[in-house]
């Protein structure tokens, strides 16, 4: 080892000047396959009050499983125009939205395939470096197995799973919750 | 096939908490349960891949991005991107983002009593070349007063994110200037504990980038975290 890794700072309160530019919270265009999914919530602080300076980026698989990158091996297509990224700033209520597709399962580490999930990092003014966590789907049987959830307590799996909207097909919630009761789970990653 | 080794965590104490009570945001903001280590898999090891078309001259000339020059002492701010073993993080993007010269960005938040300049935006983005290196010509940014206690003044600095190859490997920091008084008062700035961590977040005057009659240079390495070793290694 050379070196160490450069220390994260905040992005602090004017981080769109320069990260707007790739704002992006339709994840899949219209010849990407899979099911499609609108994900809404809000970025909360320790009192409950929405955080209107926070941004969020979201990394995904297509809907077969398979990373618009040059290590995911499986033989697998990738749609042109995929690449699986979005970043939505929080709204003046710490509201986010976003529409994608659902992920198929890849590869886990332990041999077995990983329940869909998207991979998630927070970033805010008052946070010196990036929260990570995923976002999990309901109603998904893999999630009992899944290799990342069983490393968390099961009394926290829940923040780390979207919940349905009654009557509307599509439509989940996810918040996050940085701090006090319901504390959203974060990755050390 | 063997799954793809992941990228290596922090030494301990060179990154920051997320707690910090002398930064009044985090108060509110930081977890407060312990991080749960996720061994990296392939959500982790890979990341967003940008096309370099998505770049321009324009784009890392902060000084040519309008119909006249911005007010300011230009400079040059250069370096490379690398890895913890010193490989070249090539074709990843890097965006910038800072106030004027006056302290100021341009941004409805901000309502610092400075000059906004209308030749100035305070926003650029560039892609590494094949070693790695990147090059933004800029204003040198203005140092500003903030509300986290009296007399608060943020040092000068420009805010830099990097993707790296992985989403393991993202990055979001701050660069800031040799010699700058207030480095000792900021609490942000202070928020790493290793003053050696801390140091390398402050640029290096470069003769070498230095454009004479022109531009200071100054010169900025961006580490990324390194990867593990693969499985072959330690045989």
């Amino acid at each position: 080892m050379t070196s160490r890794a450069t220390t994260a700072q905040t992005v602090g309160p004017f981080f769109s000047i320069g990260m707007e530019r790739l704002n992006c919270a339709e994840l899949a265009g219209p010849g990407v396959a899979g099911e499609r999914v609108t994900i809404e919530g809000r970025v909360l602080d320790a009192d409950g009050v929405g955080v209107p300076d926070a941004i969020i980026e979201l990394w995904q698989a297509n809907s077969l499983g398979k990373y618009a990158h040059p290590e995911d091996w499986q033989e697998k297509p990738v749609e042109a125009g995929f690449q699986g990224y979005g970043r939505i700033p929080t709204d003046e209520d710490g509201k986010f939205r976003f529409t994608t597709i659902k992920p198929g399962s890849v590869p886990g580490p332990d041999g077995k395939l990983q329940a869909p999930h998207i991979a998630v990092s927070v970033f805010m003014r008052g946070l010196m470096r990036r929260a990570v966590t995923r976002i999990y789907f309901p109603d998904e049987a893999g999630n009992a197995g899944d290799f990342a959830l069983r490393l968390v307590e099961p009394g926290r799996r829940g923040t780390l799973i979207a919940r349905k909207t009654p009557g509307i097909d599509g439509l989940l919630k996810w918040d996050v919750i940085m701090q006090g009761p319901g504390e959203t789970v974060f990755f050390d990653c | 096939m063997n799954y793809p080794p992941g990228y290596r965590r922090a030494l301990a104490g060179t990154q920051p908490e997320y707690l910090h009570p002398s930064y009044k945001s985090s108060l509110k903001r930081a977890p407060s349960q312990p991080l749960v280590y996720l061994p990296h898999t392939l959500s982790e090891i890979t990341g967003p891949v940008f096309a370099p078309d998505t770049v321009n001259v324009k784009a890392c000339d902060l000084t040519r991005q309008h119909s006249g020059e911005p007010l300011g002492e230009r400079i040059i701010v250069s370096g490379r991107v690398m890895d913890e073993d010193g490989r070249p993080m090539r074709k990843t993007l890097v965006e910038v983002w800072q106030a004027n010269a006056a302290g100021r960005y341009r941004h409805t938040v901000d309502q610092h009593q400075a000059p906004l300049d209308p030749n100035f935006s305070g926003q650029g983005y560039a892609m590494t070349d094949s070693e790695g290196r990147y090059r933004f010509i800029t204003i040198r940014p203005g140092e500003y007063p903030w509300g986290n206690h009296h007399n608060a003044w943020r040092p000068a600095h420009v805010h830099f994110s990097v993707f790296g190859p992985a989403f393991a490997t993202r990055l979001v920091t701050q660069m800031y200037f040799p010699g700058d008084p207030l480095l000792p008062f900021d609490p942000i700035y202070n928020c790493t504990a290793d003053e050696a961590a801390r140091q390398r977040l402050i640029s290096v005057f470069d003769w070498e980038n230095t454009i004479p009659g022109h531009a200071l240079g100054y010169k900025f390495d961006i580490i990324l975290n390194g990867r593990e070793a693969t499985p072959m290694e330690h045989r």
